[in-house]
């Protein structure tokens, strides 16, 4: 096994800022529930992980997008997209933050966790509340993207 | 970690993501700490197949990577899931039950210690048998010793009766959770005296 510590473990670890971040994100009464959903969904994929490394990232971008869903639930979907805020603070794709500033947030979760944190495609898609084959999607649709916005430029 | 993050955090919250992890089906294993048994603290954990894990004095980090290793790294506390496992043992400490009536999840033991444990899960409450015993049972009688190491590696003492295996002098032998506690549950099932060691007292009841 390479390295992937008991769940009960990884939880204990990040719980405390899963919650933090979820109540800045989602407001504390909004919170509780998505916490639920978020480790939730890490617990779905946690079986299929492939290394330990960047747990804290992965779960964070699991919390960022059960809050993206929530939000597109209340509110129209374009709203959300041309929303700005909401996609700010992402703290999982921080460090790729420059390259994928653009894309749509699925597209960006996608392409920075398979690329920058070298997840496999069954664990992002449990990570966006989807499934592999939409995971796989979304990344090279980002990808895609980008692409032709390096042309563009 | 993050720091003060636990002490603040809300018990509900916790309690409820538990329960619902434990109701999700998506656990390796859900186990909890029993930690006012006769027998001091227990670990118990539980699989989808049945009870996979009872272990004495555990230490927790120690314990949890041996059963991520052996079933899965999806090993949570979840209290909920063990209600069933503390009840049927709370019963059998104030002596109200004979026998257990769970599914045992047995995938991790290798098929000769499987073999001997199906044996001794058929050594009633009160009797004992003897190491001999049960290896000539699994067709085995001259591996005694290895039938020892078996009952050392129990993964689930207690509902599997290793306490009731003694030396054929009718000596307690050993137990892996330590011969106090041997002592202690062949007592309560009303095989010896208590904290006697009585080995005179356990001459006649050499072999079974």
């Amino acid at each position: 096994m390479s390295g992937i510590p008991p769940f009960e473990l990884f939880y204990e670890s990040h719980k405390g800022e899963v919650l933090a971040f979820l109540r800045r994100r989602a407001g504390h009464d909004r919170a509780d529930d998505l916490f639920q959903e978020t480790f939730l969904r890490a617990l779905r994929a946690y079986g299929r992980l492939e290394h330990g490394e960047h747990l804290r990232a992965w779960v964070l971008t699991i919390a960022s997008n059960a809050v993206v869903d929530a939000v597109r639930r209340e509110r129209p979907a374009a709203e959300l997209v041309a929303d700005p805020a909401s996609e700010d603070e992402r703290p999982a794709v921080e460090d790729l933050a420059p390259l994928t500033d653009g894309l749509p947030p699925k597209e960006r979760a996608a392409v920075v966790l398979r690329y920058g944190y070298d997840l496999d495609y069954d664990a992002i898609g449990a990570a966006l509340g989807s499934n592999e084959q939409a995971a796989r999607k979304a990344a090279s649709a980002g990808v895609r993207r980008l692409r032709k916005e390096k042309e563009q430029r | 970690m993050t720091p003060n993050a636990t002490a603040q955090f809300p018990t509900g919250l916790d309690d409820h993501f538990r329960a619902v992890a434990a109701a999700s089906g998506e656990l390796d294993v859900a186990y909890d700490v029993l930690d006012d048994t006769p027998v001091g603290p227990l670990l118990v954990g539980v699989s989808e197949h049945g009870l996979c894990r009872v272990h004495f004095d555990p230490e927790p980090e120690a314990e949890l990577d041996v059963l991520a290793r052996l079933f899965g790294p999806r090993v949570l506390r979840a209290p909920k899931a063990l209600d069933r496992v503390r009840r049927e043992l709370d019963e059998y400490f104030v002596g109200r039950r004979h026998a257990f009536d769970l599914e045992l999840d047995l995938r991790a033991t290798p098929e000769f210690h499987r073999r001997v444990l199906e044996e001794l899960n058929r050594v009633e409450y009160g009797h004992t048998t003897t190491y001999g015993t049960l290896a000539a049972q699994v067709g085995a009688p001259r591996a005694a010793r290895a039938v020892g190491t078996v009952m050392n590696r129990n993964p689930l003492p207690i509902v599997l009766p290793c306490h009731r295996v003694v030396g054929a002098n009718g000596s307690l032998t050993g137990y892996g959770g330590g011969l106090e506690r041997k002592r202690f549950l062949l007592a309560l099932e009303g095989r010896v005296e208590p904290a006697v060691v009585a080995q005179p007292a356990l001459d006649g009841l050499t072999g079974f």
